[in-house]
């Protein structure tokens, strides 16, 4: 049980009428990359923001480092790190002044902000960048800056939701690097993405459609599921049967 | 409290940070302090008269004098008729009619009485009923000139006459201006405040960060604290610089105590703060925020008694404007400086606003959800 740090049962959301997430069922193991498919709109934001915390299911159970969803997500909050799909730092603020408040809001000492805030700029090669501000630099350094932000207070399990849309292939191989590099630290990754051969570099993936989880299997295991040599046309596979549009 | 002042160095680098915005916070009252008292004047000048003289006496180019002479009116039109008049007060070229009949001298001395007829415009309310109360007025004098002139004085019955003769208590000159600018600098303040607690926390809805913060284990009275208290400084420093204005530019020096008038304005800005506060929490982009702070400023500063008195307004506005934490501070602005209040007299204000105070920020804390 320790080793499980989210525990998701018949979770469920209901906007109105909309069933936005339809009774999904999963574990994440510890220090695991899950990654968290699905087209556009089948649910995969809605599913990720209630694990977080920040959205109240409907019914259905969950369970997120230890904490339950409904009556622990201060809690939860504490253990998690979370990027948005819009970029959230402050762009009138610099590189280091946005990594000192995250970090401080985290409750993280002096020393430690000052240790880690050194780390952090040192492993992304953003020392020349420190004191510019966030809204001059380019998407790709954006991304990787909030990355290391989401994960400057060492939580056990970081959310990502499509942190590499519309970033180019080599800063898309640099922030998996980045996120193998949590990964090595003992933070479980989970991870939404559109980018298929991003699938191929999780441990476990999940393919959701019109809000439920149609397969949650390894990568290797799904192309041999569906005979089929790619992750491209396992996902093609699944999600040519959506009846939800865009 | 090491959260708080996270947030707090945040927000004041921003605040900083954004030249165009504080230049405009600092700039803009004591701008508006400058223009709006000049230009908000009371006194009704410049009336435009026309005059139909029938009579071509003495008595009438006498009183024609006097009218235009008080410095009130300036006569635009002298018709032959009362339709050609009329036609005048259309085309907007006169406010006052007067008319003058066709025996006015030979009746009035032979007759002892007399009319005379005015038509006023009443377009525009005030001035009408000023204007109509000038003239007035002149005309009785000119009535008591003749009266004395021509009636023969009797030793043994003379016309018993009350005379009043006021003073103005607190205002003696009844200097429009003194009246004008701690409203106006009360208006200031508000609009400084409620804008700027309304729009900060939409701003951040709109640009994401919120769900940054919300995820985050920031407690939600953290996040409302760190956003008050950078504007209820400002807030704080605004009004400052309005007094200065006010002593620099009217010469109004509060004749109570400066310390009160902050005491006031303290608690004052954290209930018009919260209030903001409390508009953001329920709004999700700027445009929807500002929309729902002007509907209610515009309120608030009108029926808060800065131009037309709450004390000749309808009872049911009399009673919304209980709910009017301006109206207060109105209220309170020219107790202290003109009338030179003291704590005693205000404290039943100060209460009402602790109230406000305490409601709208923790309405604020409630309605900010960190969960949907």
């Amino acid at each position: 049980m320790e080793n499980k740090v989210i525990i998701c049962k018949g979770l469920t959301k209901r906007f109105g009428d909309f069933i936005a997430v339809d009774n999904i069922t999963f574990e994440v193991q510890k220090g695991e990359i899950f990654g968290f498919l699905g087209a556009n709109g089948a649910g995969k934001t809605t599913a990720m923001r209630m694990l977080c915390g920040l959205s109240k299911p409907t019914s259905g159970e969950a369970n997120i480092a230890g904490f339950d969803v409904y009556k622990e997500t201060e809690k939860i909050k504490k253990n998690i790190g979370y990027m948005s799909q819009k970029f959230s730092l402050y762009d009138d603020l610099t590189v280091l002044e946005n990594i000192n408040f995250f970090a401080g809001i985290y409750g993280l000492s002096d020393a430690e902000i000052k240790s880690n805030s050194q780390s952090l700029i040192e492993s992304l090669g953003m020392q020349d960048l420190a004191d510019k501000r966030v809204g001059s630099l380019p998407l790709g350094w954006k991304q990787k800056l909030a990355f290391s932000t989401a994960i400057i207070h060492k939580p056990e399990i970081v959310f990502l939701d499509e942190p590499t849309g519309g970033v180019d292939p080599l800063t898309r191989r640099q922030f998996w690097d980045l996120i193998y590099e949590a990964s090595g630290n003992g933070i479980t990754i989970f991870v939404t993405t559109h980018y298929m051969d991003e699938a191929e570099y999780c441990d476990r993936v999940s393919i959701m459609v019109d809000g439920r989880v149609e397969a949650l299997e390894s990568p290797s295991n799904l192309k041999k599921q569906f005979n089929v040599g790619s992750m491209d046309e396992v996902f093609y596979h699944l999600a040519r049967e959506a009846k939800r549009g865009e | 409290m090491r959260i708080l002042r996270f947030l707090l160095i945040k927000e004041f680098k921003q605040i900083f940070r954004n030249r165009a915005i504080l230049a405009i916070i600092l700039a803009m009252p004591v701008i508006q302090l400058i223009i709006l008292p000049l230009a908000a004047n009371y006194e009704v000048k410049n009336i435009n008269l026309a005059v139909i003289d029938n009579n071509h006496s003495d008595y009438s180019r006498d009183l024609i004098t006097k009218v235009t002479s008080s410095g009130y009116f300036r006569l635009t039109g002298y018709s032959q008729s009362y339709r050609k008049a009329l036609h005048l007060v259309e085309e907007d070229k006169a406010d006052i009619i007067l008319e003058i009949p066709k025996n006015f001298e030979k009746e009035l001395l032979t007759e002892n009485q007399q009319q005379l007829f005015i038509t006023i415009n009443a377009v525009n309310g005030t001035k009408a009923g000023l204007g109509g109360g000038y003239i007035s007025s002149i005309i009785q004098e000119y009535n008591n000139q003749i009266r004395v002139k021509n009636i023969v004085p009797d030793k043994f019955n003379p016309m018993p006459a009350i005379e009043i003769t006021s003073s103005n208590w607190y205002n003696p000159n009844l200097n429009y201006q003194l009246y004008m600018v701690p409203g106006v600098l009360a208006m200031l303040v508000t609009l400084v405040g409620g804008f700027l607690s309304a729009l900060n926390i939409v701003k951040e809805k709109e640009g994401g960060t919120i769900e940054q913060i919300n995820v985050s284990p920031i407690k939600k009275y953290h996040f409302i604290l760190g956003k008050l208290i950078p504007f209820w400084i400002l807030g704080n420093v605004v009004f400052g610089l309005g007094l200065i204005v006010s002593w620099i530019f009217y010469g109004i020096v509060p004749l109570g105590s400066i310390l009160l008038l902050y005491g006031f304005v303290v608690l004052y800005l954290l209930a018009i703060l919260g209030f903001g506060l409390l508009v953001s929490t329920f709004c999700e982009t700027q445009q929807q925020a500002m929309l729902i702070m002007f509907f209610f400023i515009m309120i608030f500063v009108l029926m808060g008694g800065l131009f037309t008195s709450i004390d000749s307004m309808p009872e049911w506005a009399k009673t919304v404007s209980r709910f009017n934490p301006v109206s207060y501070f109105i209220d309170v602005m020219r107790m202290v400086i003109i009338k030179g209040s003291t704590f005693q007299d205000i404290k039943p204000h100060m209460l009402i606003i602790i109230c406000f105070a305490i409601v709208l920020n923790f309405a604020a804390v409630l309605n900010y959800r960190k969960t949907s």
